[in-house]
């Protein structure tokens, strides 16, 4: 199942974990991304907490925990090849894996249709 | 400020056609990047010749209401050689305060006008500023005469001079901080051999009317891109220039901001300039902080703000300016830290987010300055 949220994440949920990353919208809003920062593998956030950051050449954004949940593992290979993130933001670029710990947080994220349509609505 | 009040360059409508991301900067509506993006225009402005519009900045004559020389007179406030300078022949100098402290930092050039009078191009976000100072000053001994319908570019590179050249072969005469008039696409322009990149290249001073239309000239030639803030900042920032209000402002002294090349060799023996017994005091016995060039180890940059440590994690300093080096392959910054950490490869840290990270003091530029200066044969 693969879900989008308003702050340009996605995540695709399998058997109780979801593979978190950013949108193909979201690199290229941020352009040249230089430096990626994962989360401890055993961390623990809330729904909305940073959990990693991600920095182009001109600034560092956030990367916010789209669910409340452990970290299982993480995205190893964007400390020496952060530019995946731009060259496959929705493969090879995903940041970090998070357990699902509440499941009524993935009602009202959007499907791929609608985060389509909520990207062109911004434009 | 609303987008509605920011200022627009004459160049505005062609940033927006050309897919310029526009944000506010100093009061205008300015390009931080166009859809090459700021990794590819840094590298471009390297390898080939970028367009920067800087009309933002602020141009103006200075002229003496005495028939004294305007430049012996604005060496009061600052300390660089300008009463030497030739016709033609142009300067980076400091506007200093009393305490010696360095308001703004600009370019101070001899016109061809029998005069003397001076060609003075400042900091956009400090023009208002800069422009009192020098009016309450010198109110009744200097006229000055802000240039406001010129639009000012910047074409940086080294196929800048195979460019310009192609529309007036004698610029490829001018040696670095020298300008003269050229007549570009038939207009007039003040062209100079400077830039703020490192880059060999050249700043044209155009009337606004005829500015768009030399911009679409050059532009054509397929070497040209226009290039955003961004990579002007990383530019600037490789080569070690500084931003003034970040690398330096009013409290910091020339010594402090290690532009001490600024400072003219008579005018040091002299010292007559304001703010200069703390300055000449520095010199001799040196600053108590310097700004100093950091390289962190890792990946991450450590940007303006970050805090500096020794290893013990005491806060030494912060980080003035500091980001990824798209030429230098890595990140790099620049910051001030008391004189027992000045040395090249005194082991420091940097607080990103909380967390420290090792780098080392390094010496500036991170990557080489390539001007063309006269040869000295």
């Amino acid at each position: 199942m693969l879900k989008f949220t308003e702050d340009h994440e996605w995540m695709l949920i399998e058997d109780g974990v979801a593979t978190v990353g950013i949108t193909d919208h979201a690199q290229n809003a941020l352009g040249d991304i230089v430096f990626v920062e994962v989360p401890e593998v055993g961390a623990t956030f809330d729904k909305g907490d940073d959990a990693a950051v991600v920095e182009s050449v001109k600034a560092a954004s956030e990367v916010y925990a789209p669910l409340t949940g452990e970290i299982t593992g993480v995205n190893e290979a964007l400390e020496g090849e952060p530019g995946k993130v731009n060259s496959s933001p929705m493969d090879d670029g995903w940041f970090f894996k998070i357990t699902v710990t509440d499941a009524s947080e993935l009602e009202g994220l959007m499907d791929e249709a609608g985060y389509n349509a909520f990207v062109a609505g911004l434009e | 400020m609303s987008d509605e009040t920011l200022l627009k360059t004459p160049f505005y409508d062609m940033h927006v056609a050309a897919g310029g991301k526009m944000v506010p900067f100093a009061g205008y509506a300015m390009p931080v990047q166009y859809p090459l993006g700021i990794m590819k225009e840094h590298t471009h402005t390297r390898e080939k010749a970028g367009l920067f519009d800087v009309s933002h900045m602020g141009q103006s004559y200075i002229r003496s209401l005495d028939g004294s020389d305007p430049a012996k007179i604005i060496e009061e406030i600052m300390p660089s050689a300008l009463a030497v300078l030739k016709p033609g022949k142009m300067r980076y100098t400091v506007l200093l305060n009393e305490d010696g402290g360095i308001e703004d930092d600009l370019m101070i050039t001899r016109t061809f006008e029998p005069e003397g009078s001076l060609y003075v191009v400042v900091n956009a976000a400090c023009k208002e500023k800069d422009y009192k100072i020098l009016e309450d000053r010198f109110a009744g001994r200097l006229a000055l005469e802000p240039l406001e319908d010129r639009a000012l570019l910047a074409l940086q590179g080294p196929k800048a001079e195979a460019v310009l050249a192609e529309l007036a072969p004698e610029v490829a005469d001018l040696n670095f901080m020298e300008g003269t008039h050229v007549t570009l696409e038939g207009v007039v322009c003040w062209v100079a051999r400077c830039g703020y990149t490192g880059e060999d290249g050249y700043e044209i001073s155009v009337p606004e009317e005829e500015a768009p239309a030399l911009a679409e000239r050059l532009l054509r030639n397929e070497d040209v891109e226009w290039i955003g803030l961004g990579a002007r900042d990383s530019l600037r920032l490789e080569v070690g220039l500084c931003l003034s209000g970040h690398d330096f402002n009013a409290s910091n002294s020339p010594v402090e901001a290690n532009v001490t090349f600024a400072l003219g060799k008579k005018r040091r023996e002299e010292g007559d300039f304001v703010g200069s017994e703390r300055i000449l005091g520095e010199l001799e016995n040196g600053a108590e902080k310097s700004l100093i060039g950091i390289l962190p180890t890792g990946r991450a940059p450590a940007r303006e703000g970050a805090e500096i440590t020794d290893m013990d994690g005491t806060v030494i300093g912060k980080v003035t300016s500091g980001g990824f080096g798209p030429t230098f392959g890595s990140p790099v910054a620049m910051g001030y830290v008391p004189a027992a950490f000045t040395d090249e490869g005194t082991d420091v840290q940097l607080l990103v987010r909380g967390k420290a990270h090792p780098a080392k003091v390094a010496k500036t530029p991170f990557v080489p300055q390539r001007y063309k200066r006269k040869k000295v044969s």
